[in-house]
Order: structure tokens, then C-alpha cells, then sequence
């Protein structure tokens, strides 16, 4: 197996865990209803305990530093992570199209990590999946209320916030360096097999509560993210996560 | 070496006292009760608890881990390790049915289907209610206020309740 691809590929569903997860728990204290609130806060306290296990899994099979470090003491440069998941909460319909595109792809990446040929991540997956199930239903509930129930205002802002955050979520599915050891490897089934199941699936999904997906979305703007490239919104976001931690990052909690 | 009969007396032992453990956050249930436990390992020197947690984000975890050791430890006098078992996941199937009941007692719903199967929304709705036993509820929110807890509210006897999610492996 080669271990550099696998390790790649852990750091950016690390990443992806970790930044989304700080990204929504802005949300705590201010959603728009209680019951937002709370399921944003707690499908944070979810992602980041996704990204400490997967920063465990580099700490503890390819010697990386352990969690915390891993997660609070890294440059901007060594972030792996989409740019979708680093933009601003914007108003609630960003955070929510977001949370279900971006949601949907995780799910389906970690049905497809389960019957990963690297045992490490498969048993991660196998746990996992049940927890981002969840999530998935929780946005698609809030789709379906806004975009097919709702009225004249919450169907258009879904729609614009889909047609805005559409081409972001394709950069999602940006090719690691050496995709092809891993699928051949059967690690990983690889970004362009989980992009045309996450489109049907999107797709369907949009079509039935009357959204329509932009016809010529194009992922250019948003790709470079795994490669260490990031938009302005990630360095503040960095700033703030890591604050507390930097006092003293020797201290013991 | 440790005889056959002392590891058998020693390992009821060890179980005896991981069932004193609670849930940091439902202190009326064991860890035993919950199915938290995988396996114990025993040699003269070193006993070694493998432990599944509920949710993998859930932050008892760390004080649950203490709990173990310190309450295994005084107990057996051994020195207690804690690993996070890795190969088996915990699913809501595990919590054992006396352990059902005590979260109904204390007023959680348990998990109402067999994980395994893929839960939907469906599965999340009528869930009877733990104060009145009413099947007339309806979910608020699959999330509560810990990781493994969702929103209901009960039509009949007019009170919000929650329930331990069910989480399929």
C-alpha cells in the first residue's frame, strides 16, 4: 500500500472534520430557532470528534503529532481541508445547503470507507457512518421544509444559496496526488467514483423538492484547497480556533 | 501464573465493579448496561478494559476512562488500563434491556428499532413517550442536549421528552 497517498487522504477528511465542524459551531447561541441551534452546535461537537479520531489514526500509524497538536499548530499551508468548508456562515440557508451538500458527500465517502482495504480507516468508517446518517437526515428535513413547503422567500434563498454553494462542493472532490495507488490499492474508491454517485444522488434529491442544480457549475474557482492553497476566510478562522490553545501550548486541560 | 479459578473470580470481580461505573451524563446506568464494555484481558500484572464509546465525538469519554481505572483498581488492586477497542463499534442494540428500562424510568425513551437496518426519519417518529407511554409523539429534533440524545414531544400528555438515538453500526 502507499502510505504517503493514505496519509493524504486522511489529512484532508481530518481537515474537512475539523474546519466544518468550528464553521458551524459559530451557529451556537444564534440559529434561528432553539432546535437549530442545538443541531448545529451538536453536529459540531460530532465533526471535530470525527477529525480527532482520524488526527489519532496519523498520530498513532504514520507518527504524526498527536491530536491536538495536529489540529491547533499547523500553518494555513498544511490545512488540507475543500475551501467550501472554510467560507463564512453567511445567513442560515448557506450554512444549511452547505451542511447538506457537503453532508451527503461525507456520507457517502464513509459508506465507501467501510470496505476499505486499510483496516484502520475501515473501522473508523464502519463507526462513523451511523453518526453522519444523522446529519444527512437533519438536512435533508430542513431542504425539503424550506425548498418544497415553504414559501415564495425560503425557496428562493435555497435556490440562490444552491446556486452559489454548488460550484464550491464540486472542489470537494479535488484529486489527491496519487489517486490511482489508491483505488488500485482498494483503498479508497477515489474522487471521481464518489462525485457521479454524490451527483445522482443530489441531483434526485433536488429535483424531487422542485430545486434546480446550476447548469454550467464549474469547480475551478474552489480548487487548491488540498493541495494547501486557501481563500482569505481561512486564516481568521485559524486565528480564532487555535487562540486558546497557543497561550500555552504545553498546558494541560 | 494465575490459576483458572482465581481469573474467574477476579474477572466477575472486575465486571462487578465496571457495573458500579455510571454515565457521567445518565448517572442511572452502567456502562455495563449500556454495552459499553467489549472485553477484559487479565494477567497477574496488568488488567485491560476494551471500551467502546457511544458517539465517537462524545466528550465523557476521557472521564469515563478514569472512572474505570479508578473503580477497577480499587477493587482488584491490579493495575487497570483502558483501550479504546478499535475492531468491535458500539451500537444502540447493545444497551442491555435491564438497561432499557432504567433509561425509561428515568425518563429517556430508548432506541425503539434494531440498528443495522439504516435509520431514517420514519424510525425517529412515534416513539413512545417514557412519561405517559403514548405512541402519539412526534420528533423535534433528531438532536438533544448530549450526542446521543434526540427531541420529542408527546401529544398526549403535552411534554417534550428525549430519546437515546438509535444508532445503527
Amino acid at each position: 500500500m502507499n502510505k504517503e497517498a493514505i496519509k493524504e487522504l486522511i489529512y484532508k477528511m481530518a481537515d474537512d472534520a475539523m474546519i466544518i465542524g468550528h464553521r458551524n459551531s459559530e451557529w451556537t447561541g444564534i440559529g434561528p430557532v432553539l432546535e437549530e441551534d442545538i443541531a448545529f452546535s451538536s453536529m459540531s461537537q460530532d465533526k471535530i470528534g470525527h477529525a480527532w479520531a482520524l488526527y489519532d489514526v496519523l498520530h498513532e500509524q504514520f507518527g504524526e503529532k498527536d491530536a491536538d497538536k495536529n489540529a491547533f499548530s499547523r500553518s494555513e499551508k498544511e490545512y488540507k481541508n475543500c475551501q467550501f468548508v472554510e467560507m463564512p456562515i453567511g445567513e442560515y440557508e448557506f450554512s444549511l445547503v452547505r451542511h447538506y451538500l457537503f453532508d451527503k458527500a461525507e456520507w457517502l465517502r464513509y459508506e465507501s470507507l467501510q470496505h476499505s482495504s486499510y483496516l484502520p480507516l475501515a473501522q473508523l468508517a464502519k463507526k462513523m457512518r451511523g453518526e453522519i446518517k444523522y446529519h444527512v437526515m437533519h438536512a435533508e428535513t430542513w431542504m425539503n421544509q424550506l425548498a418544497l413547503h415553504g414559501n415564495e422567500e425560503s425557496k428562493s434563498r435555497i435556490q440562490s444559496a444552491l446556486n452559489e454553494s454548488y460550484p464550491m462542493a464540486l472542489a470537494i472532490f479535488e484529486e489527491g496526488a496519487d489517486e490511482s495507488a489508491l483505488i488500485n490499492d482498494g483503498v479508497f474508491i477515489g474522487e471521481q467514483a464518489l462525485l457521479a454517485l454524490w451527483k445522482a444522488e443530489v441531483s434526485a434529491f433536488c429535483a424531487r423538492i422542485g430545486l434546480s442544480l446550476p447548469e454550467k457549475a464549474d469547480a475551478s474557482n474552489y480548487l487548491g484547497g488540498r493541495k494547501g492553497y486557501h481563500t482569505e476566510h481561512l486564516a481568521p478562522l485559524l486565528a480564532e480556533m487555535c487562540e486558546v490553545y497557543l497561550l500555552d501550548p504545553s498546558a494541560e486541560w | 501464573m494465575v490459576s483458572n479459578t482465581q481469573i474467574e473470580v477476579l474477572e466477575s470481580l472486575i465486571w462487578d465493579a465496571l457495573g458500579r461505573v455510571q454515565d457521567p451524563e445518565i448517572p442511572v446506568l452502567s456502562l455495563v448496561d449500556l454495552g459499553m464494555i467489549s472485553s477484559i484481558k487479565i494477567s497477574k500484572e496488568l488488567i485491560e478494559v476494551y471500551f467502546m464509546p457511544t458517539f465517537t465525538g462524545c466528550p465523557a469519554i476521557d472521564m469515563m476512562q478514569k472512572m474505570i481505572i479508578e473503580e477497577v483498581e480499587r477493587t482488584t488492586a491490579i493495575k487497570t488500563a483502558v483501550i479504546i477497542d478499535r475492531v468491535h463499534a458500539w451500537n444502540s442494540d447493545m444497551i442491555s434491556e435491564a438497561g432499557k428500562k432504567k433509561l425509561v424510568k428515568f425518563g429517556i425513551a430508548a432506541p425503539n428499532i434494531k440498528a443495522g437496518c439504516g435509520v431514517t426519519m420514519l424510525d425517529l417518529q412515534s416513539v413512545d413517550c417514557p412519561f405517559c407511554e403514548s405512541n402519539d409523539t412526534v420528533l423535534r429534533s433528531p438532536f438533544g442536549s448530549t450526542l446521543c440524545r434526540a427531541m420529542h414531544y408527546c401529544n398526549h400528555c403535552k411534554q417534550s421528552f428525549e430519546q437515546f438515538k438509535p444508532v445503527s453500526h
